[in-house]
């Protein structure tokens, strides 16, 4: 009897993912725990291990397809004995690929450590002895969880220390699936050039609101090629689609004086070093926006249109975007609110090296409650940023540049920093965003407040 | 001959407080379901030879200790007469009977059979029942829940009907002058004060350096004042070394000392699994080197058809456990997505005074090097532990000291078995201190004692 293997929660209320690799054929015999296949997901890559020592009797995927959560991957013969940690008719597709994933990023290539499967322990032990700790929940909420088959491990609790609720499930039982369920892909011939990368797969992006109109044949004007999108550049395209469509956004510009800003900064720049510290104006600019998001809670909150409520969060989780070699990434970096500017810089420091050799974790992506973006690297006079929905509110910020400026009759140079606030006009009006931007501008240009945390 | 074949949706094996929690749930979830018990009756060990029968023998020692104490404050029943016929009588009928009777009457009401004899697994898929009702199951699932019997004496291979198990000593066959009692966990301290309280001379030997290894020592201290002031004798660190049926009595040889004569000795040195002769090698089913089942968070075994829940699975065996893991394994079986996840097993020890500890115990926490704020508060310094003249308790919360989660929760005095209950919904819940500080509690009632640690927490 063929023993079907389903894709497996993957926790993090992900639905679905993409095949990348498969490292068996039909007719393989595999260890338990030997690596299967690897899945790329909209946050990391994983690989998954076979839950049993077997056969592979058939092979249901291929690299490039896209599978669902609960859809057969592959079928074991039954020749093989089974592996005593899991034996079933179906092995369980409620069942979780790890009690605690850990999924790490190890660039660009990941794998999920295969911890032990909920399977036999060899005796059972008094709950609550347990080593690592129980997730704290109340048993509905954790009743809740299995239902809608969400890891409590990957779920970072908003209740009272640090309790997971039944909202903190759901939220994570619908963060990930808010694309609509795609139709299954067509193969593409594989772009030349990049025998590492497997091939990326053009299907179509899940529509939101309006039906984009058929394109023209191009051809007709001349020769094409088309390129298949990247796993991350089609989720970020319809991540970008479903705020840019949803929200309403509007823009505030303002410019902050950063001249006294600029100079502590180059003052204490050799003493953060000698404690291992790059100090960036990125770090102001967070702790500025953190102290600023705690005055204007509007703008640290997300919006439910079903419930007709704002949901308010009373942490401040700030969401860094970087361009990494793969796409947009945006790391979190929690409680900044509650931080000293030297402990930002330096967590900055570590995330930004994390991500850049691709070691960022899922719990560095996630949890963000507002957005910071600087191109001021890049250049440019000034940018408007698209929402990180389901946010309120972005911070663009640009180069900042000498300027003559006047003062007290005088043409003096000072140093401006061009930044714009974006914001959902749903939630607030423009007198809101003012009011909220010149808090960030006011933070900025008297560092002092920043320094005491004011 | 053919065989007489029954076909079910499940076969529950035994009928413990595991294997009827299991088949009611299967019951209600639309599965044909049949207990097949030893004795073709509902309530296994814990009803008719554990946890019911000693809370029935323990309540009478209460009795008896509390007109004994009567005498303080100007109260004297005089003596004592005990008649062992009517105590016997009024424990097995008024208090097994009544509730094997509603036992039975829920099966009734649930359409789950239960058949009499021994069952033997053949298959994955089958199993033969002899004796009374002989015929041959074939089942879609099968739970065990055959649970436990008391552990002999290793190496003291004695057979004499002075020396009794705990099964044996709750039926009371008599008052014996001098009792021994091998074992000083949570079944030798309780049995040794029913049988002090009925007038014998216990003597408890423990072969470990503290009574009720594994609870921590604080709450321990005050159950053993009183152990010292009820028994003749406790003696800890000490090896039964000889032990033997001289006709008169039993005569014992405890440690190095010369050898001594008792009446009646009890043993009371733990429990081990029912897996013997149950036919499980024939299925996929796995069965650890002591005779414990092995399954997994939802109570299958390697065996797809075949779970197990209660004693047969391993610590704590207790009935309260066993009942919630039934009601997973029905759960399961009927395809919900289920696990046994609880936090706490709470474990009560019901003697005088009680003691109760749920969750992570100061001892745990020690041992793992974890850290931990702990909240004590002294029974001195309740109102209503000085009304019941009681003033020998200690409740205690540990806490987790970066968030204030309750982790854990040990109390000691009169009613602590019912005061954990409190505790156990706190840490299974992943109440904050503050949240049990903040509570109303009833004053004056013991229960403040949790609400006044906790807010010890807060300062």
């Amino acid at each position: 009897m063929a023993r079907p293997f389903v894709l497996p929660d993957l926790g993090e209320g992900l639905t679905e993912a993409e095949i990348r690799q498969v490292h068996v054929r039909e007719g393989d015999v595999v260890a338990e725990d030997a690596p299967l296949l690897e899945v790329e997901t909209d946050k990391a890559t994983v690989e998954i291990p076979s839950p049993m020592a077997g056969r592979i009797e058939k092979l249901h995927v291929q690299p490039g397809q896209s599978v669902k959560v609960g859809q057969v991957l592959v079928e074991f013969g039954d020749a093989g004995a089974p592996a005593g940690k899991q034996a079933a008719d179906t092995l369980d597709p409620t069942r979780k690929l790890a009690s605690e994933p850990k999924t790490v990023i190890e660039g660009g290539r990941a794998r999920q450590a295969a911890s032990e499967p909920a399977g036999t322990r060899a005796e059972a032990t008094p709950a609550g002895a347990r080593g690592a700790g129980p997730v704290p929940a109340t048993p509905s909420t954790r009743r809740l969880a299995r239902e809608l088959g969400v890891d409590l491990h990957a779920v970072s609790g908003s209740g009272p220390g640090g309790r997971v609720t039944d909202d903190d499930v759901r939220a994570a039982a619908n963060g990930g699936s808010s694309r609509g369920g795609a139709p299954a892909a067509e193969r593409a011939p594989a772009p030349a050039g990049r025998p590492s990368e497997p091939p990326a797969v053009a299907k179509p992006l899940a529509r939101v609101g309006v039906e984009p109109p058929p394109l023209p044949k191009f051809e007709q004007w001349g020769p094409i090629e088309r390129q298949p999108l990247s796993h991350l550049r089609r989720t970020i395209a319809e991540r970008m689609t479903l705020s840019a469509t949803l929200i309403p956004h509007v823009t505030h510009f303002d410019r902050a004086d950063i001249t006294d800003l600029d100079a502590l900064i180059r003052r204490n720049l050799e003493s953060a070093k000698g404690r291992g510290v790059t100090l960036t104006l990125t770090a102001f600019l967070l702790k500025a926006a953190a102290l600023s998001l705690v005055e204007h809670p509007t703008f640290n909150a997300s919006l439910d249109p079903a419930a007709g409520e704002l949901i308010v969060k009373r942490y401040v989780h700030l969401g860094v975007a970087v361009a990494a070699e793969r796409g947009l990434i945006v790391p979190v970096m929690r409680h900044i609110d509650k931080k000293p500017i030297i402990e930002i810089a330096r967590e900055l420091g570590e995330l930004a090296r994390r991500v850049r050799e691709g070691k960022a974790t899922l719990d560095d992506l996630r949890g963000g409650t507002f957005t910071i973006t600087n191109i001021g690297a890049l250049g440019g006079t000034g940018a408007i940023p698209i929402i990180n929905y389901p946010e309120v509110a972005i911070l663009g910020v640009a180069r900042g540049r000498e300027e003559a400026v006047v003062r007290g009759g005088q043409i003096v140079p000072r140093l401006l920093l061009p930044l714009s606030l974006t914001f959902d006009h749903r939630v607030a009006d423009g007198a809101d965003g003012a009011r909220f931007a010149t808090a960030i501008v006011q933070r900025l240009e008297q560092p002092d407040s920043l320094l005491l945390g004011l | 001959m053919g065989d007489l074949v029954r076909e079910v949706d499940v076969a529950v094996v035994g009928g413990g407080p595991g294997g009827y929690s299991a088949a009611f749930r299967c019951a209600e979830l639309g599965l044909e379901t049949v207990v097949i018990d030893l004795e073709k009756r509902l309530g296994g060990a814990c009803l008719f030879e554990g946890c019911i029968p000693s809370k029935a023998l323990l309540h009478v020692a209460a009795v008896l200790s509390e007109a004994e104490r009567a005498k303080e404050f100007g109260v004297d029943f005089g003596e004592p007469r005990i008649s062992l016929d009517p105590l016997r009588k009024w424990k097995s009928e008024r208090v097994i009977g009544k509730l094997a009777r509603g036992l039975a009457g829920v099966a009734k009401g649930k359409s789950v059979e239960v058949i009499g004899g021994r069952a033997t697994f053949e298959d994955s898929r089958s199993i033969r029942v002899t004796g009374d009702e002989p015929q041959k199951i074939t089942f879609k699932h099968a739970i065990v829940a055959t649970g436990s019997s008391p552990a002999t004496l290793p190496g003291l291979d004695v057979t004499s009907e002075r020396l009794m198990d705990s099964t044996a000593a709750l039926e009371v066959p008599e008052i014996p002058g001098r009792l021994l009692v091998i074992g000083g966990g949570y079944i030798g301290l309780e049995l040794g004060q029913v049988y002090a309280a009925l007038g014998s001379a216990v003597t408890v030997v423990e072969m470990l350096d503290s009574l009720l290894a594994g609870a921590d020592a604080d709450l321990v201290q005050h159950l053993a004042r009183r152990c010292q002031k009820q028994f003749a004798a406790i003696k800890l660190g000490t090896r039964v070394t000889g032990l033997r049926d001289t006709g008169g009595g039993i005569e014992a040889r405890l440690g190095d000392g010369a050898p001594e004569t008792f009446d009646r000795a009890l043993v009371a040195v733990g429990r081990r699994p029912n897996t013997p002769g149950l036919g499980l090698e024939t299925t996929r089913a796995r069965v650890s080197e002591r005779g414990f089942v092995q399954v997994d968070e939802r109570g299958r075994t390697a065996d797809s058809h075949v779970w197990a829940v209660g004693d047969v699975t391993g610590e704590p065996m207790l009935a309260h456990r066993a009942m919630r893991q039934g009601k997973v394994v029905a759960e399961a079986i009927a395809g919900r997505p289920v696990a046994f996840d609880n936090v706490v097993v709470p474990a009560v020890v019901f003697t005088d005074p009680e003691v109760a500890w749920c969750g992570l115990t100061e001892a745990q926490a020690a041992r793992e090097g974890r850290a931990v704020n702990v909240a004590k508060f002294q029974w001195a310094a309740s109102g209503r532990a000085a009304t019941l003249g009681r003033s020998d308790g200690l409740t205690k919360l540990i806490a987790d000291p970066d968030t204030g989660r309750v982790l854990g929760v040990g109390i000691v005095g009169p009613g602590a078995g019912e005061l954990i209950a409190e505790g156990a919904l706190a840490v299974e819940t992943a109440l904050l201190a503050e949240d049990v500080a903040l509570t109303i509690h009833t004053h004056p009632t013991l229960s403040e004692t949790l609400m006044e640690a906790a807010e010890t927490l807060l300062r």
